[in-house]
């Protein structure tokens, strides 16, 4: 959350920018997080589309049975986002070929350093977390569903079918078996380790070994290490990343930078507007006296 | 429909005589709810053919949004996770508070320039700038999930770093605002001279709170999309988008008072006064030429801004050509307006006005709904039942806004405070 602390500071740096004149975004480098936070790599070389990720998540969540089963592979059939799953669910596993390869690729939320669906909340209900999951507090929650429009990974989902509670679906990187120090169900899971669960600092790492350590098998890129200005989630590819439906629009600048140069004009404008129209209205309003006056002496 | 004229006269022959309480009552209620006449004849004036159809499309709607609020969210709109706001936000928020800019648009001219000429319509642009928030927040009430927590950013938390959160500040900040600024009018009606003594007290200071709300919010309500560079399309989307917001909500307060001014011209007449009907030609000319200039502003730094986004290259695609039809509409206004108030034809500054409504609904359409998660197939736009709701809550607008023009001094002066207007 944007405590005023953290407004000033980045609004200090924003001032030394500019002043600077350096029009360059150093998105990771303003952004004070906790340097221990948790997160996810994923290693699509790895992953063999068993989907018992999914099935661990709809397990640890308490989700509804799904129409088809979880060893059911006919739902690779078609691109899957985590809400359209045919049921509720927070992740879903697709099935790509590229160049006669198949790849599989898990989708769910991200884990922003710095998320957008945070900064876009009205009433503080999303949240990251200190420990780096993405979290929803379902007690402040209004359900204006900014949070689904601001989100550049199109991840959060909302219950339209629910008329008295309907809640914001996505990951939460199970928060509640972090806190009771276990491993995220879908990793837990994971056969194959293509999940792998840890601190960001030490994911980036080993995803780095890995790219460098095979540089024929890996493209040399980790994608989330500055996407949006950094997520939690973390994937490493042996194909390019725009063929797996990654969104490669999203830039490096954070998120809650975009609406910032806006929020910053807010003070200035509330400080400004009474000081010109009320010398306006004295012009006008001295001017009529003036006016009145005259005529009074000629009388 | 009953005369005017003879309303205050009747009032004072009753005052001469002794009344119980229960005439005192009787009278009151007739006088100020069923505009002289007793109540089976009011309740027989009501019933005319627009009358029933508006009384139809209003059951229709109500059973809609009653299904709605029983049920889900999804049973009577085509929001999903691929189109999160619809066709209740597009209208309501997005379209519906731009064209409230009418009350401090004309509350500013009139009441801290002192641009007196103003002064007939500016109850009239204070009253519809007031429903237009009103509506808003019934349209916001309809679409959120969780409506009976809209207080929630007011008082139990704080999301400051969100637009959104300046938004729901504003817009209920203003509403009060605005509400506060009709009063006079209000409080004539009631006959309550003293309160509305203090009412016309703080009108400057009312005006240059709105200024302040209004530019904001105004802004802010595209700048909510600020937050979303790669799902609004290119040719929509740039950082210029909270100022291009304010500056077409200008346009856009006076397009819909010059169409009002016509409107009331022809439907209630015989709600106005001279003074307000014999000025008219020349207000709407004024307004004609304001509008031409503040259009002529909004079309250049929109073209500068997609320039400055480097979007030009769309503009060959299906959503180019739809982006050409509504800046040739937005772009030709300016020159419309600036004919028409050449040739003093108050026509033809009419006709603009309408245009500039269908290009600034066009404009706030394409990006709350048409041109946002672009990249995403197969999206339906809206789903016929969410049209006949917003048709219904609209029509609702327009009976509450009769129903005050009706009974108070809006679009004339009132015979005991001429002089006093605030």
């Amino acid at each position: 959350m944007m405590n005023r602390r953290n407004f000033l500071k980045i609004g200090v740096s924003a001032l030394a920018f500019g002043i600077a004149g350096s029009g360059k975004a150093l998105a990771t480098e303003d952004f004070a997080g906790n340097p221990d936070r948790l997160g996810m790599l994923s290693d699509t070389t790895r992953c063999i589309g068993c989907r018992r990720c999914e099935a661990a998540c709809n397990k640890a969540n308490n989700l509804p049975p799904p129409k088809k089963s979880f060893e059911d592979t006919s739902v690779f059939e078609e691109k899957r986002r985590p809400y359209v799953a045919d049921v509720q669910s927070y992740t879903a596993v697709n099935r790509y070929t590229v160049d006669g390869k198949t790849v599989y690729r898990k989708v769910q939320c991200m884990h922003c350093d710095e998320p957008a669906c945070v900064s876009a909340c009205p009433v503080a209900a999303m949240k990251k977390s200190k420990e780096g999951p993405v979290v929803w507090d379902e007690k402040l929650c209004i359900g204006c569903r900014y949070c689904i429009v601001a989100c550049p990974f199109y991840v959060p989902a909302f219950d339209y079918s629910s008329a008295f509670d309907p809640r914001i679906q996505k990951c939460f990187m199970c928060y509640k078996r972090i806190s009771e120090g276990l491993v995220p169900a879908c990793a837990e899971a994971c056969p194959v380790e293509a999940i792998t669960f840890g601190k960001r600092s030490d994911l980036i790492k080993t995803a780095k070994l890995r790219v460098w350590g095979e540089p024929d098998k890996y493209i040399d890129h980790v994608f989330g290490e500055e996407e949006a200005g950094g997520t939690g989630w973390l994937y490493i590819s042996g194909v390019p990343f725009s063929e797996l439906d990654f969104p490669m629009d999203v830039g490096t600048t954070s998120y809650p930078k975009l609406t910032k140069d806006f929020l910053s004009m807010v003070n200035i404008t509330l400080v400004s507007w009474p000081a010109l129209l009320g010398g306006f209205y004295l012009m006008h309003h001295k001017a009529h006296n003036e006016k009145s006056d005259k005529e009074g002496d000629k009388q | 429909m009953n005369e005017f004229a003879g309303e205050y006269t009747e009032k004072h022959i009753y005052q001469e005589k002794e009344q119980t309480g229960s005439e005192i009552i009787t009278y009151w209620i007739r006088d100020k709810l069923f505009m002289g006449l007793t109540f089976k004849e009011y309740f027989k004036s009501l019933i005319t053919p627009l009358n029933v159809v508006a009384g139809l499309i209003v059951l229709a709607g109500a059973y809609l949004i009653a299904m709605r609020f029983l049920f889900r969210l999804s049973e009577v709109t085509e929001s999903s996770n691929e189109q999160p706001w619809g066709l209740f936000l597009s209208w309501g928020l997005f379209i519906g508070v731009p064209f409230s800019a009418s009350g401090f648009v004309i509350g500013t001219a009139v009441y801290i320039f002192g641009l007196k000429k103003y002064q007939p319509i500016v109850k009239n642009a204070i009253l519809l700038g007031f429903l237009g928030y009103l509506f808003a927040v019934i349209f916001l009430m309809i679409d959120l999930g969780r409506p009976w927590r809209i207080y929630y950013p007011m008082i139990i938390s704080f999301g400051t770093a969100s637009i959104m959160f300046l938004v729901a500040w504003h817009v209920s900040l203003y509403l009060s605002v605005q509400l506060l600024e009709f009063s006079p009018s209000a409080l004539a009606w009631l006959g309550a001279r003293k309160l509305r003594k203090v009412a016309v007290g703080m009108t400057l200071m009312l005006t240059v709170f709105g200024v302040m709300l209004s530019t904001l919010h105004q802004a802010a309500l595209s700048g909510m999309f600020l937050l979303a560079p790669g799902k609004l399309h290119p040719l929509w989307y740039t950082s210029y988008l909270p100022w291009l917001a304010f500056i077409s909500a200008i346009g856009a307060a006076i397009a819909l008072m010059i169409v009002v001014t016509k409107l009331s011209q022809v439907f209630l007449r015989e709600r106005a006064d001279e003074h307000y009907l014999s000025n008219l030609d020349n207000i709407t000319l004024g307004l004609g030429k304001a509008a031409s200039f503040v259009l002529f502003t909004y079309v250049g730094l929109r073209l500068i801004s997609v320039t400055h986004e480097s979007a030009w290259k769309y503009i060959n695609t299906p959503f180019g050509h739809w982006f050409l039809v509504e800046i040739t509409i937005l772009g030709i206004l300016p020159f419309l307006f600036y004919y028409g108030v050449q040739k003093k034809n108050v026509g033809i500054v009419q006709v603009s006005a309408a245009l500039t409504m269908v290009g600034i609904i066009m404009n706030r359409l394409n990006i709350s709904l048409i041109a946002f998660n672009w990249q995403l197939p197969n999206r339906e736009l809206f789903y016929w039942k969410e049209f006949v709701v917003v048709i219904a809550v609209v029509t609702i607008e327009i009976i509450v806004y009769r129903w005050v023009v009706n009974r108070m001094p809006v679009l004339r002066q009132h015979p005991d405070y001429i002089g006093d207007e605030h």
